[in-house]
Parts: structure tokens; sequence; C-alpha cells
């Protein structure tokens, strides 16, 4: 299944997500946030009443707090008045044909394969395909349901299992944790809700693709994924297509939770739109992430493969809680032309035997530039605690910059933490080697920078693997030589 | 085959090689020696079209064309091949990714269909076994980890699979042991053939026992200053290179 099917498929499912009541359809609040566009929301939204409290608590505790400016990126002031915190998704296209479309896209579209019927939906232009996706979508969830596996949006979630959502929303990133995760949780509007039941292991990676009730990727998404006792699931977000929004700022949070004996594989692809080369109009992405291995054993890994946005602020982090629990974080960040990326990960040993590995590969080309920014805190209590983190950096060219930034923090003097780090530059030996061999300069470039990702582009599933190689070479096309 | 005139080139500003002459007819072998930082490298780098060396003068002309207007893959294409003298690690790229695109980008570049999987896959391996390599080592990452002799082997698998036109050996057999020795003068005589030429970059005599050169060539201070049959290398063993140096300073 291609990614490029899975936005399709967002986007020609949007109907559903918002079809609750179809007066909305065509609403867009005034721009703007005070505790009337929340109330408005969560009325619009008709969530109990115990949600729209913990908005308001979250909007509240915002207003005292200050956006943060530690990263280590440099962007325009965000005014928050000017946003508009509410909008159906459901837009009319921009478009009448792709000859209006910005040809730098279509000419991405096109090295990714995309088909014309395709590039005609992502790019916003107006179609008249009629894509039968609802009956795949449709099987899958009865498969998913016979198992007790639930995969649906957040809204319908919030509905459908209110009990499992009380009991865990903001369990993981409460709603005062930091900036943008409070302003997440004042106005989030939609997002994923995944519960494994007790020792069932999920047959399919579960990817944005099955879940019916989906929009285009909002701004202020949130996803809760929650893995019981000994089950087992590989969640895969995002879409290899290069996605543009008109909305610059995005914050998500995501929470993940595994019980005891549970392990959640988390993989990203995330090419939000970064912007021309002088960087105008690209996406703000600040994302908070963070899973708690709350059981004995249990397992949690991200894998990320980051080529999009103007700016990227995220750290999907590890709260090792439970005895012999592992936490892993392989991150391959790609930044071009004016890009900046500040990522990274924590990762939180409490209990006993915990291990966990962090393997980064940036790779900077342009005038980006390209942090890993990582904590690794040992509490007093997790004896034998185990770490290993791996920051490699790669640049192509002199004006582009990389910089590490690993926290340490032990109180515990049985803990074992390793660190290597590199910074190379991409080698004019490697490639006149691989171009003596014959290979064109770009292909020379392409298996040397894959392979120097191989590590994290193993750790995700095959096809999005393949396709992340694609698209690694499109973001760095033209920057060496 | 190729042509070299009067080629001067030159590193960061230090004029390396001072005038090469050189001509090379198809089913020649040639034999390039010299002591430490003559310019031996330095002419093969240049002839596959390293960037780093600027030529500042002279020609080189390859099958009736520039060499010298030609891309580095281009020359690669048209049949030029460099068996380096420090074959590069590059990490995460394993060995059999990266013959099966180095054979299939010279293929495609000479209008010949891609090879299958299955077919590259028999075609790798008849290679491999010739060479008296573990099949394991497709697997690994390129010459990651690889032995000194593992290195020059694998560049030797290379030149098998690609079938040069002109095929140039830097110190191939240099940190070689007896063994491995035979596999490189045999993997070049079972290439050799009337449309093929090669140039051995060579310290030792002892690997021209095994491949028996039709020129031997002395590369001195960027010159070549004496050149002779194969009896040259055997003077050089028992002499060393002082006599030549003398004569080139009473001559320069
Ligand atoms: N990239 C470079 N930068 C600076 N100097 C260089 C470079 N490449 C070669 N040289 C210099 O050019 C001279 C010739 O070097 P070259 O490697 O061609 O010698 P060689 O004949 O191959 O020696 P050896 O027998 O040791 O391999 C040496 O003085 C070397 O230091
Ligand atoms: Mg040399």
């Amino acid at each position: 299944m291609s990614e490029s099917m899975q936005t399709l498929e967002e986007h020609t499912s949007s109907d559903y997500k918002y079809g609750f009541t179809s007066d909305i359809d065509t609403e867009v609040f005034p721009k703007g946030l005070n505790e009337d566009v929340i109330r408005q929301i969560s009325a619009k939204k008709e969530e109990p009443e115990w949600l729209l409290e913990w908005r308001l608590k979250a909007y509240r505790h915002w207003l005292t707090m200050e956006e943060p400016h530690w990263p280590n990126v440099k962007y325009e002031p965000i005014d928050y008045q000017d946003i508009i915190y509410y909008a159906s998704p459901k837009k009319k296209p921009k478009y009448d044909s792709l000859d209006e479309v910005d040809p730098e896209l279509l000419r991405t579209f096109e090295k990714l394969g995309i088909p014309l019927e395709e590039q005609k939906v992502l790019a916003g232009v107006a179609v008249d395909a009629v894509i039968d996706s609802v009956s795949v979508t449709t099987t899958y969830k009865e498969m998913l349901a016979e198992k007790g596996i639930i995969f649906c949006s957040f809204s319908e979630a919030v509905k459908e299992h209110p009990e499992l959502v009380k009991k865990y929303l903001g369990s993981v990133v409460p709603q005062t944790d930091n900036f943008f995760a409070a302003l997440n949780s004042a106005v989030f509007s939609d997002g994923s809700f995944v519960y494994i039941p007790k020792g069932v292991r999920c047959p399919i990676e579960l990817s944005t693709y099955f879940r019916i009730n989906t929009a285009n990727t909002g701004q202020f998404e949130r996803t809760l994924i929650v893995a019981e006792e000994g089950s087992y699931v590989s969640y895969l977000e995002g879409c290899t297509a290069p996605m543009r929004d008109e909305n610059q700022l995005h914050a998500a949070v995501v929470e993940l939770i595994a019980l005891d004996d549970a392990y959640i594989k988390y993989s990203t692809v995330q090419n939000w739109y970064p912007g021309d080369e002088e960087g105008r109009g690209g996406i703000y992405n600040f994302v908070t992430k963070r899973g708690l291995c709350a059981g004995k054993r249990s397992r949690i890994s991200w894998t990320q493969v980051e080529t999009g946005s103007a700016i990227t602020w995220k750290y999907p982090s590890c709260i090792l809680k439970g005895d012999d629990s592992i936490g892993e974080f392989y991150s391959v960040a790609v930044t071009n032309n004016r890009q900046e990326a500040d990522t990274g990960t924590k990762m939180i040993h409490i209990g006993k035997n915990t291990r966990s590995t962090i393997v980064s590969k940036g790779i900077s080309a342009g005038r980006s530039h390209n942090s890993y920014r990582g904590l690794v805190k040992v509490g007093k209590r997790a004896e034998n605690a185990h770490n290993f983190s791996q920051c490699d950096s790669l640049l192509m060219g002199d004006k582009c910059g990389a910089h590490t930034f690993p926290y340490l923090e032990v109180e515990n003097n049985t803990a074992k933490v390793e660190h290597e780090a590199t910074t190379s530059k991409i080698g004019e030996d490697q490639l006149f080697y691989l171009q003596q061999r014959g290979l064109k300069e770009e292909d020379a470039i392409n298996m040397i920078v894959n392979g120097y990702c191989k590590e994290v582009f193993q750790e995700l599933p095959m096809e999005f693997a393949a396709e992340a190689q694609k698209l690694l070479a499109i973001s760095l096309e033209g920057s060496v030589g | 085959m190729l042509s070299i005139k009067n080629l001067h080139a030159s590193v960061e500003g230090n004029e390396i090689l001072k005038g090469i002459n050189l001509e090379v007819n198809p089913g020649e072998v040639h034999a390039i020696m010299g002591p430490n930082g003559s310019g031996k490298s330095t002419l093969a780098n240049v002839l596959a079209g390293r960037e780093e060396y600027e030529v500042t003068e002279g020609s080189v002309i390859y099958k009736g064309e520039d060499l010298l207007e030609m891309d580095v893959d281009e020359r690669a294409h048209a049949g030029v091949f460099l068996a380096f003298q420090y074959p590069v690690e590059i990490p995460g790229v394993s060995m059999a990714t990266f013959l099966k695109e180095a054979i299939n980008a010279n293929r495609r570049a000479r209008g010949q269909q891609e090879l299958s999987p299955v077919e590259m896959l028999k075609f790798i391996r008849s290679k491999t076994k010739l060479l008296g390599m573990d099949e394991q080592m497709l697997k690994r990452s390129l010459n990651e980890g690889f032995s000194g002799g593992e290195k020059k082997r694998n560049e030797m698998l290379q030149m098998a699979l690609l079938e040069p036109s002109l095929a140039i050996l830097d110190e191939t057999d240099s940190g070689l042991d007896i063994d491995a020795l035979k596999v490189v003068a045999d993997s070049v005589n079972a290439l050799r053939s009337p449309d093929r030429s090669f140039i051995v970059v060579t310290h030792y005599q002892r690997l021209l026992n095994y491949i028996v050169p039709d020129f031997v060539h002395v590369l001195f201070n960027g010159r070549i200053v004496k050149s002779g049959g194969k009896e040259l290398a055997l003077q050089l063993e028992e002499k060393g290179y002082d006599w030549i140096k003398e004569e080139n300073a009473v001559a320069g």
C-alpha cells in the first residue's frame, strides 16, 4: 500500500470525520483563542463535560506559560491570536487543473512515482475520481474488531470508548507539560486512538490508511495508543508525499502506554512542506511525543525519518518505569536549504534493569541547521540501567551546521551509559570510488547516505523503508557539487 | 587505446606530473614502477578523472576521444577501470547492492539490458568463486573491516565483473601474501585479450613474474625517465632506483 494512497484516502474520506452535522462542513471560526473558542470546539465535537474541563484547564495553564526559546532554531514570532483554531477540513480544491500547481511540487510527485490522479488530489486539484477505499477499510476494521482491537479517530473514541480515553488521556503528557502540549490539549481537533487488548498481537501495521474517520492530518493532532499486557502493535504515521498545509503552526501530541510485556513500535515519516529555498512558507512543527513503559518488560520503539518542515522541534521520549523495560529511538533527520531541526529524545530510566538505545543520524545540507538534543536520565531506583547512544552527523557542503547537545543525569552508580558521536563530511574519496565504478554523482550520494542511515531504515517496516530512501534522495537533490 | 602526451598535473598548486608521454596499444600490458612519491597514483587518478588533480597541460586520447573532457562515470562507462591503492570503506552499503548498482549502471550506459536479480546473482557468484572469495562477503558493507588483502581481492572482483577495456592497477599487489598475489595475477591474465590493455603500477618485480608486461616504465619526479622490456624490472629489483636518479640528475 503506497503512502500516497494513504494520503489520498485521508482526503477522500475526510467527509466522514466531520460528518456528524452537515452544517459544520463549511464552518470556520474567527481567528484568535479564548475560553469561548474552546467551549465551541468542544460543543461542535459533542464532547462530555469532563473533556471540556480538561481543555480549559490546559488553556488556563497555557496562558501562564512562555513559548520556549531554548531550541537551536530561529523563526519569526508566532502570533497566537492570528490563528484559526477550528476549521472544517473539507476545503474546496484550490485549483482547476494541474497546470496551476507549483511545478516543483509536481516534479517531486513524479519522482515518488505518484499516479496523475493522485497527484491532483494531493495538490488540491478538483477531481472526480471515485475510489472505493471504504470497503478496504471496512474489511480491516472487521478483522481488527474480531480481535478486540480499537482503531479509530480520536473524536470517535471519545464517543465510543470514553472510559478508556478518560483513563489514559494526559497520563503520559499532562496538559500542563509544556507550552505546545498545553496549547494542543486546549484546542486539539482530532487524531488517532488505538487500543490493543491483553495478549493480542495486532496482525497488520496500523497506518492511518486503515482509519476510516480520518481527515487531512490536522494542525493540532492528538494520538493515544494503549497496549495492554503482552500485546504488540506497529503503528505508522505520516506520508512520503510532500504535505502542504495552509496552517503554518503544527503542534501535535502523541501518548503511548505499554503495560507488562507489551511492545509498541511507532514509525514516522514526516514530510511537511519545508518552505522554498529561502525557507518562506514552511511549516513549524512543534511536537510532543512520549511513551510510558508502564509495565514490566514492556518496550517502546520510536523510529522517525524527518525530512520536512521549516522548523522541527521534536523529542520522542520514553519513560522506563517498569522493571526490565526497553526504550528505543532511531532517527534520521535531514535538513536542506534554510530548514532548522532541533530533535532528539529523552530516555528516563526509573525501573530496575531498564535499557535504552538511541541512534540518531543527522544530515545537513544547504544552509540548514540540524541539532541533536538528547537527555539520558537514570533515577535513584534504577539499578543496572543501561543506555547506549550513537549520534552521527553528516555534513553536505560547508554552509550548513550540525550540533549535538547530549545531557546526562545519573543518580544511580550501577548505571552504564555509553555515548558515541561522530561528525563527518560526505567523503570525496567515497564519491570518487563509486563514480569510478560507473555511478552517477547523484546515485553515488544516495548510496552513501542510505548506507549511513541503514541502522535506522532497517527499523522501519519494509515498504516504508523503500519510500523513505526515495524521499531522502529527493530531499538532498542538488546538495553536493 | 591510450595516448598520453606531455601531461602536466598539479594538486593544490604543486606540479606533480611534469610531462608524461605514454602510448598504450590494445592488448598491451604496461608496468609502471618508480620510487614513493614519484607520481604513479597521481597519474592513475588523473586518468580516472579525480577532480582534485588539475591538468595544466597536455592531452590524453582514449579510444580516439579526449579523455580529459569526460566525467568520472563516463570514463568508467567507456571502460576505464582503476583498482585503487587504498580502496575506501563505505559503511552501510552492502557489497551486493554496490556490485548490482555498478554493473547495471555500466550496462545502462552501454545500452545493454540490466541483469535480472537471478542473472546478477549467478554472474557475481561465478566471479567470487573464481577469486576464491567467501560469498558471505556479499552481505558485508563495502570494504568495511576488510583486511588489506581482502580489499585488493575485492578490487579484482570488480574488475572481473565490469570487464574494462583499460584497467589501471595501482599497487594491487602491495601487502598481499603469495596466494593472493597469484589470484591477482590470474584475474589479470584471465582478462587479457587483444582488445584490452593494462597499466600495472607496482614496486615489486615479483608480480611481473606472473603478469608478464610488454613494457616497463620508470616514473621519477613526475616524468617517465626510462622505458624498456620486462628485463628492466629485473634490473630495478637488483640495483634499486639510485642509478636512474643519478642518470637523470646528469641528464636533467
Ligand atoms: N591530494 C594531494 N594533496 C597533496 N599532495 C598530494 C596529493 N596527492 C598526491 N600528492 C603528492 O604528490 C606526490 C606524488 O604522489 P603519488 O601518490 O602520486 O605518488 P606514488 O608514486 O603513487 O607513491 P607511492 O609509491 O608511495 O604510492 C607526493 O609528493 C604526494 O605527497
Ligand atoms: Mg601510489
